[in-house]
């Protein structure tokens, strides 16, 4: 890989990398609660960048609530300074600084004597926008979160736990703030509710872009969600600062390193999608040729199986040359039907799922619409995962090939 | 005089009792709003100050304690006899219930919703009015009920500084027990302070319904 040295800390110096502007930029932050001989976040300097999702993540107690509530103001910092677009909001009026973050926290907090539509308007109204304006947001809104417009009239005590999850997102974007603050969103949810917020998530941020600033004590959710992790310890000291890929390839110190536990190289390939990798040169014909041009072809590339596709490309089944030497039976009933299919958008952590339980460990990679783009084998995986590897990690490669077969 | 039935009573005085019934209730009535004006801004001044908001509570409580009989008797040579000293001695006995749940209810509302609301940018004054007061609402206006039940009865002895309302028959007919009627006296007027006390529990019925938010029951 061609990337440079990890960056182990925020500051701006080590952010050579081609990137969007600082949004929001941290100086020399701290904060002493009242009481406490310890600070409870110790000259925090960090910057975070437009449009990406940072996650705070690190031991319960290392200052990543304090650190994230004091971007608002929630908590007033101690001493430092706070710029958002390179403008000093340590001592703006607080009330207005807020009305551009978004706020999401664990518990949600919807305001139960209002309906799920007078929640979600309520920056807008407060900014004074006009009622059709309002009212269209809000529509739109609950629409872009999956809550039917109908429910607008309805109060907080009716939904579930994942529907008033989704409606607290759907508040803290209501003004379209440039930033957004998650403490623990999803941390209140059971797993599976959890993880199609997860993804629902994603595929909004994916439109929308916004600057987002997410908490959360789970490294599999910093490394589902974030673009870049920050890894906190005591007194929100950054551990490290960096992308996924690059804390879970090259983690800068024992402390990250504990704190991925194990399982890093299985959970790297979870960030790597299957259309991203080269798939293996593989033998395709058509349903409608003949037995002869799938024998040629099937010679040709000097495999054992010959993959063959239906008019719109869409992978049907498996044929072996045995099969295409019963020269009775046609293609279409030849062989086994096409199992074991993922999309290109799968993780290689996904796919290494299917290969392992379908039949001669391969799968088939296909796009949105189900139509063929390549087959991938083991060999095809693991050579990417030699790929992924520091060049200077001294891995043992023997555990991951004991893994794989 | 023979002495009438009750029912006889009833029909030949319905319309006085029916006057001393409305005097009496408004009288519980303007008591009970500058009780709950003074009760609810008290207890929003105090429910973040837990040493002023004992002390409040430990003056209203101690007015409780004041013989009612008492207490309208040390007004005679402040305020005289009437309204005025009526409405002041019901206030300061309404104050109470109305106060502690003021406190109660705007300390019982979720730390998370506030926080929430700090977090999308209200100002102190828009989380009060619009998050806290509303969501302490519902045990605010049931403070209100216990004051109006509790003074609905305490206005009777009003008549002891000749404040207005049913206390007055009541009076005088324990004055010349035995006489004529005096019996139909005081029944009529236990009976009108009952009727009214049914009628004040319709209305905080209706009142609960328009007032608080579907969201909260």
């Amino acid at each position: 890989m061609s990337e440079e040295r990890n960056i182990q800390n925020g500051t701006a110096e080590n952010h050579a990398e081609n990137r969007g502007k600082a949004m929001i930029h941290l100086e020399k932050l701290s904060k002493t609660f009242p009481g406490t001989d310890e600070p409870a976040v110790e000259e925090l300097t960090m910057e975070i960048y437009e449009g990406e999702t940072v996650v705070f993540v690190g031991p319960s107690g290392c200052g990543k609530t304090t650190t994230m509530k004091m971007i608002n103001r929630i908590i007033e910092p101690t001493s430092g300074r706070i710029f958002i677009k390179g403008e000093d909001v340590t001592d703006a009026n607080p009330d207005t600084l807020r009305r551009n973050i978004g706020y999401v926290i664990q518990q949600i907090g919807l305001f139960p004597h209002m309906t799920l539509a007078d929640n979600v308007a309520t920056v807008p109204k407060m900014l004074g926008w006009d009622k059709n304006r309002v009212s269209e947001r809000t529509k739109e809104l609950m629409e872009l979160v999956s809550i039917p417009a109908s429910y607008g009239s309805r109060y907080p005590k009716e939904l579930s736990g994942g529907q008033k999850q989704r409606v607290g997102v759907a508040r803290a974007m209501a003004a379209d703030p440039p930033i957004m603050l998650m403490d623990e969103p999803f941390g209140a949810v059971d797993p599976i509710t959890r993880d199609r917020l997860q993804d629902e998530f994603l595929r909004i941020q994916e439109d929308i872009r916004k600057t987002i600033i997410f908490v959360t004590h789970d490294i599999d959710e910093a490394i589902k969600m974030g673009d870049r992790i920050a890894i906190l310890q005591e007194r929100s000291v950054i551990a490290q600062y960096d992308t996924p890929e690059r804390i879970l390839t090259d983690p800068a110190s024992d402390f990250v390193e504990d704190f991925i536990g194990s399982g890093a190289s299985l959970k790297r390939l979870s960030l790597s999608k299957v259309g991203d990798i080269d798939p293996a040169n593989w033998p395709v014909a058509s349903l409608e040729d003949s037995h002869d041009d799938a024998r040629r072809k099937m010679r040709e590339s000097g495999k054992e199986h010959v993959l063959l596709l239906d008019g719109e490309r869409k992978p049907r089944r498996w044929v072996s040359m045995a099969d295409i030497e019963q020269n009775g039976v046609p293609l279409k009933e030849a062989g086994w039907p096409a199992i074991a299919i993922v999309e290109a958008r799968a993780s290689l952590y996904d796919t290494l799922d299917t290969m392992i339980t379908s039949y001669k460990g391969s799968a088939i990679v296909v796009d949105d619409d189900g139509r063929y783009q390549g087959v991938v084998d083991f060999e095809t995986v693991l050579a990417s995962i030699e790929d992924m590897r520091p060049q200077d990690a001294n891995r043992p490669d023997k555990t991951q090939r004991d893994v794989t077969r | 005089m023979n002495s009438l039935g009750f029912g006889e009573y009833l029909l030949s005085r319905w319309d006085n009792l029916l006057e001393t019934s409305i005097q009496h209730a408004q009288v519980v009535l303007v008591s009970l709003l500058i009780a709950t004006l003074i009760g609810v801004t008290l207890g929003i001044l105090t429910y973040r100050r837990p040493v002023a908001a004992q002390l409040v509570l430990a003056v209203a409580s101690t007015m409780l304690t004041i013989p009612s009989f008492a207490l309208f008797g040390l007004m005679i040579p402040i305020l005289g006899l009437g309204f005025t000293p009526t409405v002041v001695v019901l206030s300061a006995y309404a104050v109470l219930s109305i106060l502690r749940n003021t406190i109660t209810g705007l300390r019982s509302v979720d730390p998370a919703i506030t926080e929430s609301a700090k977090g999308m940018g209200y100002s102190n004054w828009q989380q009060l009015t619009k998050i806290e007061l509303p969501l302490a609402w519902p045990v605010i206006i049931a403070g209100i009920r216990v004051s109006a039940l509790l003074i609905l009865g305490i206005a009777a002895i009003a008549a002891y500084v000749n404040g207005p309302g049913l206390g007055g028959d009541i009076f005088s007919g324990l004055s010349r027990i035995g006489g004529a009627n005096s019996v139909n006296l005081v029944l009529g007027g236990f009976l009108g302070i009952i009727v009214l006390a049914l009628v004040f529990e319709l209305a905080f019925a209706v009142l609960n319904r328009l007032t608080i938010s579907k969201g909260l029951n």
